[in-house]
């Protein structure tokens, strides 16, 4: 199959992306999706929904988000290679996902629809829904996986907060997958009332497409900084992988520039050989999940295998249908980075940098620095750029865990005891 | 035989038919099996016509809590694709017609067309595929024709007129009509919107229709074969196995009362499909 060499004019109008997407789904949600792909088509049309979206962008959020030089970490950590962060962590709630969110929270708006339902592993795309929601009156539940809802319970009330109800899922594994089936079950239900707010570049169509739109944002900005700000394309992109919407964001533009290696960097939990992990695209196989045909962690019989990753955002069984087609054509690789690499990259960059990035930004981080390493034994000293999809600050306590900091002061100081 | 020719048989008779789901390798697959031998033969009246068999998957989103637990349970038990097999066998040599109700990975990561010969060969009559509708269908299509399997889509209050017809054209033998826009489980009432669906679908087409979502007694399966050729029940079986084994005891005797009622509900003087 050829290396796509221009900008991609998939999906077709099914849903594929060759041999992956599609639409999976019970009958009783066909009507939906297809109402959604034609609003999504006229919104796109609009120079209304266009001009208010981009204010959103703008004012609500902090748009442009900048790109920082890691200058310390680049030198000391990455042999000398160019790291530059495009700073997601900076936008309004902290990460990535409110591009998305402003995007479906106008669509749903414009359908005439009172209600949207979310899926949320880390909390992050939980809590960009509920903010959309109460910036425009919209009634909003959230479902979270139990196991999540304790690793973030920070998150859980920033949701509650921000006027949401959050519905911890005790079904299956209990983490992102079986929330997002428990949203599906929502959405069959209500559906005349209801927008799901899929947070990924995954689900039926047109969700991939949808949201890759929402988040193509990233790239379309970034490529104009490297251009006017640092002399010229990257010669890296790097992000992590989940579901896969931050790193569909910072590659589209990208994709037909063929001298940028786009580099995607999935959970390897504890070592894609022990079993635990969330490497869906280094070790899955293709098959049908949630609506959609790509690459699924299953065993023999089909059944979905549950995922393993220090990162909440990163555990899903399942990637974005495009991901997989990117790598099914080599446009993009993928690449395991462990537990122990992202939580170190956590820290070094947090003490480099001043900048402390979501576990899930982390693992894109220290990808980034082991290829830096690698290259820069060849002598060579890359520019990469990196999406930060996300701010550390929801995982201080999952790092406090690891690190085995206590929260404690280090010395005392003045009274008398 | 096509398990639409059992809605026809009845329709003979003068009544609807009764559809009986249950998930196999719940609470073991011995005992669900027992369960389904249960409910074709309940000893002093009729079964069911026709057995649903539920292929237990880890995603099952078009259920909901009775059937999700029956299938992680059956799951963790160590339920394997092959013993779906060994319940339509079962089921078949019990004197009954059966169908499997499966999400679409599972035939898939089987092989779509070894998965249709060994259903086959198993004595099945048919898949009925939830999580896939005629617009992914194509391999799907082409074994069925090839094993001589029906194809049972489902169709919903919410379906539009262009895929109400595209979705009849592409089933065969019969078509399931979810009464509600929901999941899987027990409710009070059946839903106002399956009469209005099922009147839409025989302005299209006469394949039969069975009817399901919602219905657990012999009142309510009295009302819908009043408009449906086949009232399909599920959630109520299912709880009396999850209640057997909550309470140590044996599904058997719930079954059967259960099981009498729908059958006489179908029966009812006066209500059998017009």
């Amino acid at each position: 199959m050829p290396i796509p060499t221009e900008p991609v004019r998939l999906p077709d109008a099914a849903g594929h992306f060759e041999a992956f997407g599609g639409k999976f789904v019970p009958e009783a949600l066909q009507a939906a999706l297809t109402e959604l792909e034609a609003e999504f088509t006229a919104a796109q049309a609009d120079p209304e929904f266009v001009a208010e979206l981009d204010r959103l962008r703008r004012e609500y959020s902090g748009r442009p988000t900048p790109i920082t030089e890691a200058a310390r970490f680049g030198q000391e950590h990455c042999g000398g290679a160019r790291i530059l962060l495009k700073r997601e962590d900076l936008n309004h709630t902290g990460s990535h996902k409110i591009n998305n969110v402003l995007g479906q929270a106008l669509l749903t708006r414009r359908m005439g629809k009172t209600r949207v339902i979310a899926e949320t592993g880390a909390g992050q795309h939980g809590v960009a829904t509920a903010t959309a929601a109460a910036l425009m009156g919209l009634e909003c539940r959230v479902y979270m996986g139990k196991v999540d809802t304790e690793r973030q319970a920070l998150n859980v009330a920033r949701m509650q907060l921000l006027g949401a109800e959050v519905v911890s899922v005790e079904a299956g594994s209990q983490t992102l997958k079986d929330a997002m089936n428990e949203a599906m079950r929502d959405w069959v239900t209500n559906v005349e009332s209801t927008h799901y707010l899929i947070g990924t570049v995954g689900g039926p169509h047109p969700f991939p497409m949808l949201v890759r739109e929402f988040q193509r944002v990233i790239s379309t900005e970034a490529r104009a900084q490297m251009l006017e700000r640092w002399g010229g394309l990257p010669d890296v992109v790097a992000a992590c992988v989940g579901g896969g919407s931050n790193a569909m964001g910072i590659f589209y533009d990208f994709i037909g520039d063929t001298s940028v290696r786009l580099l995607g960097f999935e959970a390897g939990g504890e070592g894609v050989e022990s079993g635990r992990h969330a490497a869906t695209i280094t070790s899955g196989e293709v098959g049908v999940l949630h609506g959609m045909r790509t690459y699924v962690l299953q065993d023999e019989d089909g059944q979905t295998i549950e995922s393993h990753s220090v990162s909440a955002g990163l555990d899903y069984p399942g990637v974005g249908p495009e991901h997989a087609w990117l790598a099914h054509t080599g446009r993009a690789e993928y690449q395991p980075v462990t537990d122990d690499e992202a939580m170190d990259a956590l820290k070094v960059l947090t003490q480099t940098e001043g900048i402390m990035p979501a576990i899930e930004s982390a693992h894109a981080v220290a990808g980034a620095r082991r290829l830096a390493l690698e290259l820069a034994a060849a002598g060579e000293q890359p520019t990469i750029l990196v999406s930060l999809s996300g701010r550390g600050d929801k995982d201080v306590e999952t790092a406090n865990a690891w690190f085995g900091l206590t929260g404690r002061a280090d010395h005392t100081s003045g009274g008398l005891s | 035989m096509s398990s639409g020719d059992i809605f026809r048989n009845a329709k003979d008779e003068g009544r609807a038919a009764l559809v009986g789901y249950l998930p196999v390798g719940y609470p073991s697959v011995e005992g669900s099996i027992e369960a389904m031998r249960t409910i074709v033969a309940p000893g002093d009246g009729p079964g069911v016509d026709l057995v649903e068999i539920g292929a237990p998957y880890s995603d099952p989103v078009m259920d909901g809590v009775s059937i999700q637990h029956a299938a992680t349970r059956a799951l963790e038990r160590g339920v394997r694709t092959s013993d779906v097999f060994r319940a339509v066998e079962a089921v078949n040599e019990a004197g009954c017609g059966v169908v499997v109700m499966t999400y679409w990975n599972l035939v898939e990561r089987y092989g779509v067309d070894r998965y249709a010969a060994d259903l086959a060969q198993a004595g099945g009559a048919g898949l009925i595929t939830p999580d896939l509708t005629p617009d992914e269908a194509e391999t799907w299509m082409a074994a069925s024709e090839a094993h001589g399997l029906d194809r049972i889509f489902l169709v919903s209050p919410s379906s539009t007129d262009r895929r109400l017809s595209m979705t009849l054209d592409a089933c065969r033998g019969w078509v399931y009509a979810t009464s509600l826009m929901g999941v899987t489980g027990t409710r009070t009432q059946v839903a106002s919107s399956a009469p209005e669906l099922v009147a839409r679908i025989r302005q299209v087409s006469d394949i039969p229709v069975g009817v399901g979502l919602g219905v657990s007694n012999g009142d309510q399966a009295a009302a819908v074969a009043g408009y449906a050729d086949a009232v399909i029940v599920g959630s109520v079986l299912v709880n009396e196995v999850i209640e057997a084994e909550r309470t140590g005891g044996d599904a058997g005797p719930g079954l059967r009362r259960v099981v009498a009622d729908l059958a006489a509900g179908v029966r009812r003087p006066g209500v059998g499909a017009p």
